[in-house]
């Protein structure tokens, strides 16, 4: 059950796909309007976390419950995926998709469809290219352009995996920066998966932090912390505060800490 | 060529074109070339197995049809789509060889099927195609924005409840259609020319996707038009201009995209 302020509550769910545990015991619930962090290495399952918000994976125990609506109040943001630069669709083709894609027939021209649209692209910031193509627009403005899609329909809630992934540190600001806009000025809540929390900590409101499919989950600096990591990943790390950055830091050669660090350098950094 | 006998041809060609172009629109933006080319070739042994139990060759192609869709669609749910569809063409195409081994219809017959009889279109052909043409171009209209949108990305589509797996195998349904209509005329190993060239054409040209889907049809059409010219004049085999136009068509294409971008890029570093 949902209490009057939340938008989504994951209780207690586990998730397995094709017989392999992914996720156990996740335990969260977000308010309305708040903006959260799903943070963990590459293959911690945050993909999975979303897909099942989504009603794509179904939890093998425990439960999903989203406001009144469902699906239909959520938007998405899939993993960044290829768009084919000859593809015959410009912006605000795909922004309009995700206001009547459904729907069959051939769009015909309507007035309030167009300010709808209109409307959207602006508020992302995509007007000055929204009738170019999608496959010849940067990584920046294509996630610009997929998070319009996502948000025309006016979800309760938007959830968005890797959108920082693969930009640069500019766009990075951008979109962190657009995201904190619109779910204010939209009232949506955000839940927003990255490998990498620095870029997020100050827009952050609560964060979800994934390890070998457990989660903690909190305020940042009740989750964020030495003791609490360190029980998460099963075996001692570090969390280290630096220039403003949050560094998680395992002690060399502690369980597979080194291939974490392999695997993912700025999420598990080495200090000299 | 434009006797009486004649009409028949270029009405024939015309809805086989317009149907080629808009279903083959989509065929281009989905990558799915390889089940356009393999739905003809797997609905081309129905002809011959129609021949065979002696019922109209329609049937055969559409009931061949039929079975590719449904071998490419249930192979491919847990797997690649291309070993799917290579899989479905191979089993149907090795039924082909049986029927043809087995009718007594001549190499002439069998030459159609495969290249097109274009000039043999009768008045009585005219109606069941006509109507298959309005049934494939409204299903295509009709799907045209969840079709886009799963083309784009699945996921998307499934966001906002469009099955991407229910689309795919529409998908193949109209292409299905669009072979059942396209097959007897400009024949098996051609309809397939039919649906790629003009299409990518078409993409290159516009970056709206509604006027791509009728800029396909339109330059399918006059592919067609110009080839079953040509082939009036020349006596030259109407499947070789067919083929020839369409490649050609889609080389103008990439140049016309080449030569856009080269302007674009020549126009930025000039502000």
């Amino acid at each position: 059950m949902l209490t009057r302020s939340e938008v989504l509550a994951v209780r207690q769910a586990s998730v397995s796909l094709s017989g392999h545990p992914i996720l156990k015991d996740i335990d969260f619930a977000l308010n309305a309007g708040e903006f959260c962090g799903l943070i963990g290495a590459n293959g911690s399952g945050k993909t999975t976390l979303l897909r099942t918000v989504l009603g794509f994976v179904m939890p093998t125990s425990g439960s999903v419950t989203m406001e009144a609506g469902g699906r239909a109040s959520i938007g998405y943001v899939p993993q960044k995926f290829i768009l084919d630069p000859y593809m015959p669709m410009r912006a605000r083709d795909l922004v309009a998709l995700g206001l009547d894609g459904n729907r069959l027939g051939v769009p015909l021209p309507s007035r309030g469809r167009r300010r709808k649209v209109d409307e959207m692209l602006e508020a992302v910031e995509a007007t000055p290219f929204a009738d170019q193509r999608i496959g010849s627009l940067s990584g920046g403005q294509q996630q610009r352009v997929l998070i319009a899609h996502a948000l025309i329909r006016r979800p309760r809630l938007l959830l968005l995996d890797e959108p920082l992934a693969n930009l640069d540190i500019r766009s990075v600001a951008g979109i962190v920066a657009l995201l904190r806009r619109v779910s204010r000025e939209l009232q949506t809540t955000v839940l927003l998966s990255a490998h990498d929390m620095n870029p997020l900590l100050s827009v952050m409101d609560r964060i979800v932090y994934l390890a070998h499919g457990r989660a903690a989950t909190g305020a940042i600096d009740a989750v964020v912390r030495t003791e609490v990591l360190s029980r998460l990943y099963g075996y001692h790390i570090d969390v280290v505060r630096v220039h403003g950055r949050v560094l998680v830091v395992a002690a060399e050669g502690e369980g597979d800490a080194q291939t974490a660090i392999q695997r993912d350098p700025v999420h598990v950094a080495q200090v000299p | 060529m434009f006797d009486d006998f004649m009409v028949n041809t270029w009405i024939a060609a015309t809805l086989v074109a317009g149907v080629a172009g808009v279903v083959g629109f989509f065929v281009v933006i989905r990558g799915a070339s390889f089940a356009a080319h393999a739905l003809p070739l797997s609905a081309f042994p129905g002809a011959a197995a129609a021949n065979l139990v002696g019922v109209d060759q329609l049937i055969g192609v559409l009931a061949f049809s039929g079975f590719g869709v449904a071998g490419i669609s249930q192979l491919g749910r847990r797997g690649r789509r291309d070993v799917a569809t290579a899989l479905s063409l191979v089993m149907l195409l090795g039924l082909g060889a049986l029927f043809l081994s087995r009718t007594t219809e001549y190499f002439q017959a069998i030459y159609a099927l495969l290249f097109g009889e274009v000039l043999g279109v009768g008045a009585q052909d005219l109606a069941p195609l006509a109507a298959l043409s309005a049934v494939s171009i409204a299903l295509t209209l009709a799907l045209f924005r969840p079709l886009l949108l799963s083309s784009v990305s699945p996921e998307l589509a499934e966001t906002i409840s469009v099955s991407p797996r229910v689309m795919e195998v529409l998908f193949l349904v109209v292409v299905a259609l669009a072979t059942a209509v396209a097959l007897p005329v400009v024949g098996a190993l051609l309809v397939f020319s039919l649906m790629v060239g003009p299409a990518s054409a078409a993409r290159t040209l516009t970056s709206r996707p509604l006027a791509g889907l009728f800029i396909s049809a339109a330059i399918s059409i006059v592919t067609v038009w110009a080839s079953i010219a040509l082939s009036f004049a020349s006596d030259w085999p109407i499947g070789f201009f067919v083929g020839a136009l369409s490649a050609l068509g889609y080389l103008a294409g990439r140049t016309w995209a080449w030569v856009e971008i080269q302007g674009l890029s020549q126009f930025r570093r000039s502000r």
